[in-house]
C-alpha cells in the first residue's frame, strides 16, 4: 500500500515507474573479479564520510603557532596551525584518531582497489570497443585518486610529507620552459610558502573531490548504460547480459560488500597505526627524516628518482635537470601508453569489433605479456623507492642494490613478458575453451530416459581450440547476422 | 551452519557491537576498541546481507537482458541529420559566427589572466639567497660561530645572520684537514683553515643533505642518496644528482667570527630551465 502510493507519487511527477521497472530487473553478472571496482567505490564512500568528520577539526593554514595542546612531547614547539590541528584530531578529539586512521587506510586501499580493478579490466580486454570511454575515465580516476592521496597525506604538514612536497616542487621546477612559473604559481612562490597548506587543503577537499565525483558519476553511468561485461561460459553470448537481478539479490550482496569494506577499513584504522605524524615532528625545511618512503602508490616515482642516473642536459643552452626524465617523462609516458592502449591494441590486432564477452589472459598472449611486463617494471620501481631500507635489510651496499635494480628494470619485464607469452600460448593450446573447443559428440536420449553416445559421432572432426590463433586471428564470437550488418552500415 | 542462523548471528553481533561502540564513546573513547567494534558492527551487517542475498532469496539467481548497443541505423541517421541541420541553420550567419568565435576566444584569453595572480614572478629569487659579503654565519639558535670552535670532523647547519631557518640559504659548515682539500682552482681562499661551507639543499630534488659520512668525507642526501665529496668541492660521486653542492666563500671577520664573502656563486637546490 505504502509502496504503491510512493510509486504513484513519483510516477506522477517523474514518470519513474517505467525506469524503475527496468532498473530493478537489471542483470548484474556475477564474478569475484567484478567486485574490485565496487571495493574502490565503497572506499571512496568511507573517504567522504571520514573526511567530512576531519574537516570540522582540521585547520588548513601554515600560520605559525606554539603547541600547548594534548601532545606533551611537542608542547612549546613552534609548528604550523595545520600540524597543531592534526595533533588535536589525534589526541584531543574523541574518536578523532580512529577517523584519521580510517581515512588514511581508506585512501591507501582506494588507490590499490582502483589499480587492481584496472589490471582486471586490462587483462580481460574489458577496455575494448565499446568501452574505451570508460577505460579513459577510469584512468583519469586513478590519476585523480593518486593526486588526492598525495595532497591528503601532505595536509598534516609534518616533516615526512613536507619533504615529499619539496620533491614535488623540484619535479615541477624541472619541466622545460614552464617549470619555474608552474612551480611558483602552484606553490605561491619559492618553496616553502606560507600559502601552501591552505592551497593544498582547497585542492584536496574541493577541486579534486569535485573532479572525482564527476568522473565517478560518468564512470558508473556508462557502466549502467553499456551493461557489464561477462566472462565466456556456457550459454553466454555477445548479445545478452546475464546475472543477478538488481533488486533484491545484487543490491543485498553489493551493500553487504560495502559494509564489509567499511568494517575492514575500520579494523585497520583502529588497530594498525598509519602515518603517526606526531613522531615525525612538524615540517622544517632544514631537517629531513631517514628512511623516508611515501604512500605505496607514489613509490614507483620515488624509485624512478632514486634509480635514475645523474642525467641533466641542456637544450638551446637551457637546463633540463635530473628529475625531468624519471619524474615527468616516465609517468607521462606510462599514462599516455595506458590511455592509448585500446587504440594501440586495435592497431596491432586489427580487431575493431565490439566485445561484451571477456578474454581470459591466455586468450590474448600479447596483451597479457605487455601487461605482465608493465607490472614488473612498476614492481621494480616501487621496490627501488625503498632502496635504502631494502639494501639495509639485505646487507647490501646501496650502490650494489641500485645496479641490481637497474638490471632488473630491464631484464625482469623481458623475462616475465616472454614467460607470460609462452604460458598463454601453451595454456591456449592445452586448455580448450568451454564454448569454442572440445570434442564434438552426439548424445542420444533413449526411449527409457537414458543417454547413449552415438558411435557415429566419433568420426566428427574436433573443433580447433580457442586460444591457438593468438591475437591476430579474429575471435570466434557468436553474433547475430543482423548486428553484423548494422555495424557495417555504421 | 545454516545460512539463516549465520545471518542472524552476524546481525546480533553487529547490534551488540553498535551498542558497545556507544558505550566506548561515552566512556571517553579508545581507538583500538572503536576499530574492533566498528569492524564487528559493519562487517556483521555486511556479512549478513551477503549471506542473505546469496542463500536466502527465493527469487531467480540469474536473469537475462538483451544488450542494445548501438542504436538502430535509422536512429543514427536521424541524429546525424538533426545535428547537421541545426549547425547549418547557425552557419548561415557567417559573419556572426566569426564574431562569436572572436568573443569566445577573447573571453577565454581573459579568463587565463587571473592565473597570474596565483604567485609572484620567479624573477631572480631562485638565483640568490640571503648570503652577502660580510654576513656572519650563525647556527640554528642564531649564535655567531668562531673559527676555532669548529673541530675537525664536525658538521653543523649554518644560516646567514638574521635568516635562521632559511630554506634556500641553509648550509653545512665542516672542518677538514686543510691538506686533504682538493677544491677546484680559484677556491683556495674560500676555506680558511680547512673550513668549508656547502649549500645544504640537494641539487637533485631539494631535500636537505642531512647525512655526513665522516670516514669517507661525504655528504649524503637521505631522500635519493645523492652523495657529494666534501674534499673535492662537493662533487657528486653517487646517486642521481648531477651538480655539486654550491660552495659558500667564507672568511673570518675582525672579531674572529666566520663571515660569508658573498652569496653562493651558483643557484642552490634543484635545477630549472632558466638556470645559468
Amino acid at each position: 500500500m505504502v509502496t504503491r502510493r510512493a510509486v504513484e507519487w513519483f510516477d506522477d511527477r517523474l514518470q519513474a515507474a517505467s525506469f524503475a521497472r527496468r532498473a530493478l530487473r537489471k542483470a548484474f553478472p556475477d564474478h569475484w573479479a567484478f567486485m574490485l571496482g565496487e571495493i574502490a567505490l565503497y572506499c571512496y564512500v568511507i573517504l567522504v564520510l571520514t573526511g567530512t568528520f576531519l574537516v570540522f577539526f582540521y585547520v588548513g593554514s601554515g600560520r605559525e603557532v606554539v603547541h600547548d595542546g594534548p601532545y606533551a612531547p611537542l608542547r612549546g614547539t613552534r609548528m604550523s596551525a595545520a600540524y597543531d590541528s592534526v595533533l588535536r584530531i589525534s589526541f584531543e578529539v574523541r574518536a578523532g584518531l580512529v577517523m584519521r586512521q580510517i581515512h588514511h587506510w581508506a585512501a591507501v586501499v582506494f588507490v590499490a582497489a582502483i589499480a587492481v580493478h584496472m589490471l582486471r579490466v586490462f587483462f580481460t580486454g574489458a577496455f575494448r570497443r565499446p568501452r574505451e570511454i570508460n577505460w579513459f575515465v577510469g584512468l583519469s580516476l586513478l590519476l585523480l585518486a593518486m593526486f588526492a592521496g598525495f595532497t591528503g597525506y601532505s595536509l598534516p604538514d609534518d616533516l615526512l610529507s613536507g619533504t615529499g612536497l619539496r620533491i614535488a616542487y623540484s619535479v615541477l621546477l624541472s619541466i622545460p620552459v614552464v617549470g619555474t612559473w608552474a612551480a611558483f604559481l602552484l606553490f605561491g612562490g619559492e618553496f616553502p610558502t606560507p600559502d601552501l597548506m591552505s592551497r593544498l587543503y582547497v585542492i584536496h577537499v574541493l577541486l579534486l573531490q569535485g573532479l572525482i565525483v564527476g568522473a565517478l558519476t560518468v564512470h558508473l553511468a556508462v557502466v549502467w548504460h553499456q551493461k557489464h561485461t561477462m566472462f565466456r561460459g556456457p550459454g553466454h553470448d555477445e548479445d545478452t547480459v546475464r546475472g543477478s537481478p538488481l533488486w533484491p539479490r545484487y543490491a543485498m550482496k553489493s551493500v553487504g560488500l560495502a559494509f564489509c569494506v567499511f568494517g575492514v577499513l575500520a579494523l585497520l584504522g583502529g588497530l594498525a597505526q598509519i602515518n603517526p605524524v606526531w613522531l615525525y615532528g612538524p615540517f622544517d625545511p632544514t631537517i629531513v627524516t631517514s628512511p623516508a618512503q611515501p604512500d605505496w602508490y607514489m613509490g614507483w616515482l620515488e624509485g624512478a628518482l632514486r634509480l635514475a642516473p645523474p642525467w641533466a642536459f641542456r637544450v638551446f643552452g637551457a637546463a633540463v635537470p635530473e628529475p625531468f626524465l624519471p619524474a615527468v617523462m616516465l609517468p607521462g609516458l606510462v599514462f599516455t601508453v595506458l590511455a592509448l592502449w585500446p587504440f594501440i591494441e586495435r592497431r596491432i590486432t586489427g580487431d575493431d569489433r565490439p566485445h561484451h564477452l571477456l578474454d581470459r589472459p591466455r586468450d590474448a598472449p600479447l596483451r597479457t605479456a605487455v601487461g605482465v611486463a608493465g607490472v614488473s617494471v612498476m614492481a621494480v620501481l616501487t621496490l627501488a623507492g625503498s632502496n635504502d631500507v631494502l639494501a639495509n635489510l639485505l646487507g647490501m651496499q646501496i650502490g650494489t642494490f641500485n645496479r641490481a635494480a637497474r638490471f632488473l628494470l630491464v631484464a625482469l619485464p623481458m623475462a616475465t613478458g616472454v614467460v607470460a607469452y609462452a604460458a598463454c600460448r601453451e595454456l591456449g593450446r592445452r586448455d580448450l575453451h568451454p564454448i569454442a573447443g572440445g570434442r564434438r559428440v552426439v548424445v542420444r536420449r533413449t526411449a527409457d530416459g537414458g543417454f547413449r553416445l552415438d558411435p557415429a559421432s566419433a568420426a566428427l572432426p574436433d573443433q580447433p581450440d580457442h586460444g591457438q590463433g593468438g591475437q591476430g586471428e579474429p575471435q570466434r564470437d557468436q553474433r547475430h547476422p543482423e548486428q553484423e550488418a548494422r555495424r557495417d552500415e555504421g | 551452519m545454516r545460512p539463516d542462523r549465520l545471518a542472524a548471528g552476524a546481525l546480533i553481533a553487529s547490534t551488540l557491537a553498535g551498542l558497545g561502540l556507544a558505550v566506548v564513546y561515552v566512556a571517553g573513547g579508545e581507538p583500538q576498541l572503536e576499530g574492533i567494534l566498528l569492524f564487528v558492527s559493519l562487517s556483521g551487517l555486511g556479512g549478513a546481507l551477503i549471506v542473505w542475498g546469496t542463500h536466502l532469496l527465493p527469487g531467480e539467481r540469474e536473469i537475462a537482458e538483451p544488450r542494445h548497443l548501438p542504436s538502430p541505423p535509422e536512429e543514427r541517421r536521424a541524429a546525424t541529420a538533426a545535428l547537421e541541420a541545426g549547425a547549418e541553420e547557425v552557419a548561415r550567419r557567417r559573419f556572426l559566427v566569426r564574431l562569436l568565435l572572436a568573443a569566445a576566444g577573447a573571453l577565454g584569453l581573459a579568463a587565463l589572466f587571473p592565473i597570474r595572480s596565483l604567485g609572484p614572478s620567479p624573477g631572480r629569487s631562485l638565483l640568490v639567497t640571503a648570503w652577502r659579503a660580510g654576513v656572519r654565519l650563525v647556527d640554528a639558535e642564531g649564535r655567531p660561530i668562531r673559527a676555532e670552535e669548529v673541530e675537525e670532523g664536525n658538521v653543523r647547519t649554518v644560516f646567514p645572520e638574521g635568516a635562521v631557518g632559511s630554506a634556500d640559504a641553509q648550509a653545512l659548515l665542516i672542518r677538514v684537514a686543510p691538506g686533504l682539500l682538493r677544491l677546484p682552482p680559484g677556491r683556495r681562499a674560500w676555506a680558511p683553515g680547512g673550513l668549508v661551507v656547502y649549500s645544504k639543499v640537494c641539487t637533485h630534488a631539494g631535500c636537505p643533505v642531512g647525512l655526513y659520512l665522516q670516514q669517507t668525507q661525504q655528504l649524503q642526501c637521505p631522500c635519493h642518496q645523492s652523495t657529494f665529496d666534501v674534499l673535492e668541492g662537493a662533487r657528486p660521486v653517487f646517486g642521481p644528482a648531477a651538480r655539486p653542492l654550491p660552495q659558500l666563500p667564507i672568511g673570518v671577520d675582525a672579531e674572529g667570527y666566520l663571515v660569508a664573502r658573498g652569496d653562493f656563486p651558483e643557484p642552490v637546490g634543484p635545477g630549472f630551465w632558466g638556470m645559468p
